[in-house]
């Protein structure tokens, strides 16, 4: 019985990590563009790649 | 002597860059065409480029370049001119402050979403052992304690925060005098966490902690939907006036010539307005001589000649020559803004329009909350105890949540917008289908909307038309082009002059012909009805060419398409009577009126609003604009003035008038649904509140109740979108 002391905030902590990761991706602004970051992929930058 | 401009001398743009104290400055610009990514690594490496940009970004989801110059001065002429090199026009505008809070407004909306999704998810995970419980399974009493506790922790913090955009709501409709839907919401949450808290402390069993939030969450998936809906109209709006460059060209006192927003320019400058623009503020003609499209301004498709001394107003659009004007007005108080104030005054009548799920509410909070008030009554008076008496009267609350009642209207127009998105539709508001489903009447403006808006030519022998196509082929006044579109590729007229609003002279064939107005050729004190040419070789028989507005080819196909639908039909123009009796003659349109100012046109739809009529008005010009903001509901074409598409709750671009059936077709559908979705929630309330009452609701059978009816009502909704892919 004593396990699920343990369990229960672990998984609480699980949750909020995934959440916390949620907020970050908002943050980080990666919803306003999706149309560009879908294209930007296929774009081929020589500069940066190693030859 | 004719006015003459510098095309190599690229006009000044520095007034659109954004200067940070001190720091380099920025140029956001709207760019049309960017589709792939290909365009993107081109645009943004050329930009990139240039020696004083210091990094360009595209956003190609909204078509917005933003350019970071590496000093506080910055080329904006030449950043444009290179995009336009590269194929892609571009046009400066002012990300304004509005859609920066309202984006603040939506990722509030998300997070809040956010929390209430984790909260409900955790908070259920400890209530899944106490449902268990429920049926008898072996769960002791301290072990349930612990759950309820476990449950409180994670869902009392995430429920004030995911509930805080309902308490401010409801704090603000009740400081005003009203109750919103999101009063009740909000009574429901904290009257059921309070509940919960006593039961857990007592160490009952009925605690709702899971309940408060999940509805929580799905009513902000509502309220997410229908900020969405008018957050993407909005931007797809902002973009379209913002293509249609509020700026005019200045000339400074030093000769110098610069692009201004049109807010800035003030009394007593030189504006300069090139043949095809517009004219930005009302003005004298100082220099150059030309001829005014009003059609827009005034509905009128024969053009008006101006000369130094003329006064043109803001909106007429210069068709010939370059014009020098003195601006005698500021844009605020241009022709235009009277129109605006027009506009305005209507914008107030149709925000008394009380939307759908409003109207519902109030039918909805009343009820409610006397049957829980009655319920908390009775079960006193039956001797059931305060306890058992509240926990009722709390479960009731929560299984009658009106999360269907939010989510039943915002899924169904969202699908219905995104509908016609795909159409080329533009559906600026829900509340704006909600008044487009009601409508039973509509009147359409003449030019621009039943007609294409521009000339062509009528009835002229080929031989006629061949002779005087050379000519035709070397001006570019709309009627010449209208005619050299006529002849098709050919010869040129040679050794041509152009005289601004008169016609052009040249040789064809070793003889001097002209091509214009009728006193251009000789001819005096003649006026058509229609807009005309005239053409003659020097000395030799005049040929007039008529041109007139034609119509639309599926105005007649549209206008069936909307009698079918029970729908009366009237034409309200500022044409002259003539081209509008033709126009309603050949649609068979029998109400038709002509000659009308934009008050008249007002006028004439407030006379139909007090018969009781709901009318959807359809127009582009300026002068259709104050009507189109009184009418009931209104649509605009996508190539109408910026002020009348303000003034339109939809806009439509290419798919020509079949939009106006489609779009109340659909809007009346969505209605449909909505209704649905209402009925469906009334009658689950109706079979959910006397179990309530009678204390056969459980926690496990209200979560059960409250995510299944969301999730029909949902799915109702999505119906429409099925439909629109048939």
């Amino acid at each position: 019985m004593g396990v699920i002391l343990i369990l229960a905030p672990i998984s609480v902590l699980i949750g909020l990590s995934g959440l916390g990761a949620f907020w970050w991706t908002l943050r980080s602004g990666q919803y306003e563009d999706p149309a560009g970051d879908a294209a930007r992929i296929l774009i081929e930058d020589s500069d940066d790649l190693i030859s | 002597m004719a006015l003459t401009l510098n095309p190599g001398r690229a006009p000044d743009l520095s007034a659109f860059l954004k200067r940070a104290e001190g720091g380099p400055s920025r140029l956001d610009l709207l760019v049309k065409g960017a589709r792939c990514a290909a365009c993107m690594s081109k645009i943004e490496k050329t930009v990139g480029d240039l020696p004083d940009v210091a990094a360009a970004r595209l956003n190609l989801t909204e078509g917005r370049l933003s350019v970071r110059f590496a000093t506080s001065e910055g080329d904006a002429g030449r950043v444009i001119a290179t995009l336009e090199g590269l194929g892609y026009p571009a046009t400066p505008y002012d990300p304004a402050q509005a859609v920066a809070a309202h984006d603040k407004e939506s990722r509030r909306l998300i997070l809040a979403m956010a929390v209430a999704g984790f909260g409900a998810g955790n908070a259920m995970m400890f209530s899944v052992p106490v449902w268990a419980g429920l049926f008898g399974q072996e769960l002791g009493p301290a072990t349930r304690t612990m759950m309820l506790w476990l449950s409180a922790i994670v869902a009392t913090p995430c429920a004030i925060y995911a509930g805080l955009p309902f308490f401010e709501s409801a704090w603000r409709s009740l400081k005003a005098g009203r109750a919103n839907m999101d009063v009740p919401i909000s009574i429901g949450v904290i009257l059921t966490l309070f509940i919960s808290f006593v039961e857990t402390l007592l160490r009952g069993r009925d605690a709702y902690f899971d309940a408060a939030v999940s509805l929580l969450f799905l009513l902000l998936i509502g309220r997410w939907l229908d900020h969405r809906l008018r957050a993407r109209a909005r931007s797809a709006a902002a973009d379209l006036l913002a293509l249609q460059a509020p700026a005019a060209s200045v000339l400074g006192t030093d000769g110098v010539e610069r692009i201004k927003p049109l807010s800035e320019v003030a009394v007593g400058e030189r504006v300069l307005v090139r043949p095809g623009e517009r004219i930005p503020v009302d003005g004298f003609v100082e220099d150059g001589v030309s001829e005014l499209d009003n059609a827009l301004l005034t509905g009128e498709t024969a053009s008006v000649p101006v000369r130094p001394g003329d006064t043109c107003r803001a909106g007429a659009v210069n068709l010939s020559g370059p014009l020098r004007l003195l601006a005698i007005a500021r844009s605020e108080d241009s022709a235009v803004a009277a129109i605006a104030r027009l506009v305005e005054a209507g914008a107030q009548t149709k925000s008394l329009y009380v939307r759908l799920a409003d109207r519902a509410a109030a039918v909805y909070v009343p009820v409610i909350h006397s049957l829980a008030a009655l319920t908390f009554a009775g079960g006193l008076a039956l001797g059931l105890g305060p306890r058992e008496a509240l926990l009722r009267a709390a479960a009731l609350l929560i299984i009658t949540c009106p999360c269907a009642l939010g989510l039943a209207v915002p899924a169904v127009q969202i699908t219905a917008s995104s509908r016609l998105f795909r159409k080329g539709i533009l559906v600026k508001s829900g509340a704006a289908l909600e008044r487009l489903a009601e409508v039973d009447h509509v009147v359409f403006d003449k030019t621009g909307v039943l007609t294409e808006g521009r000339p062509r030519l009528i009835d002229a022998p080929a031989a006629a038309i061949a002779m005087a196509a050379p000519l035709a082929r070397a001006s570019a006044h709309p009627l010449a082009r209208a005619l050299a579109a006529e002849a098709g590729p050919g010869v040129r007229a040679v050794d041509v002059v152009e005289t601004a609003g008169q016609g052009v002279e040249g040789v064809i064939a070793g003889r001097r012909a002209r091509l214009g107005r009728a006193g251009f050729v000789g001819l005096e004190g003649r006026a058509g009805s229609e807009t005309e040419l005239w053409f003659a070789f020097d000395g030799d028989t005049r040929i007039r060419f008529a041109f007139s507005d034609q119509l639309r080819p599926d105005a007649a196909e549209t206008i069936a398409a909307l009698r079918r639908q029970g729908l009366t039909v009237e034409i309200l123009s500022g044409d002259l009577a003539g081209p509008v009796a033709r126009a309603a003659a050949t649609l068979g349109v029998g109400d038709w009126r002509a000659g009308l100012t934009p008050e008249q046109k007002a006028a004439a739809i407030d006379e139909l609003a007090a018969q009781g009529r709901k009318v959807l008005m359809v127009g582009d010009g300026l002068n259709d604009t104050a009507a189109l903001a009184r009418a009931h509901a209104a649509m605009a074409p996508g190539t109408a003035l910026d002020a009348s598409q303000n003034a339109a709750d939809l806009v439509f671009s290419g798919a020509g008038l079949g939009a106006v059936p489609e779009a109340i077709h659909v809007a009346s559908a969505a209605r449909h649904r909505a209704l649905e979705n209402f009925g469906f929630s009334a009658l689950y309330n109706v079979a959910a509140a006397p179990m309530a009452m009678l204390g056969l609701v459980n926690p496990l059978v209200a979560a059960l109740a409250m995510s299944g009816s969301s999730l029909i009502v949902t799915l109702n909704a999505l119906r429409m979108h099925g439909e629109g892919r048939r």
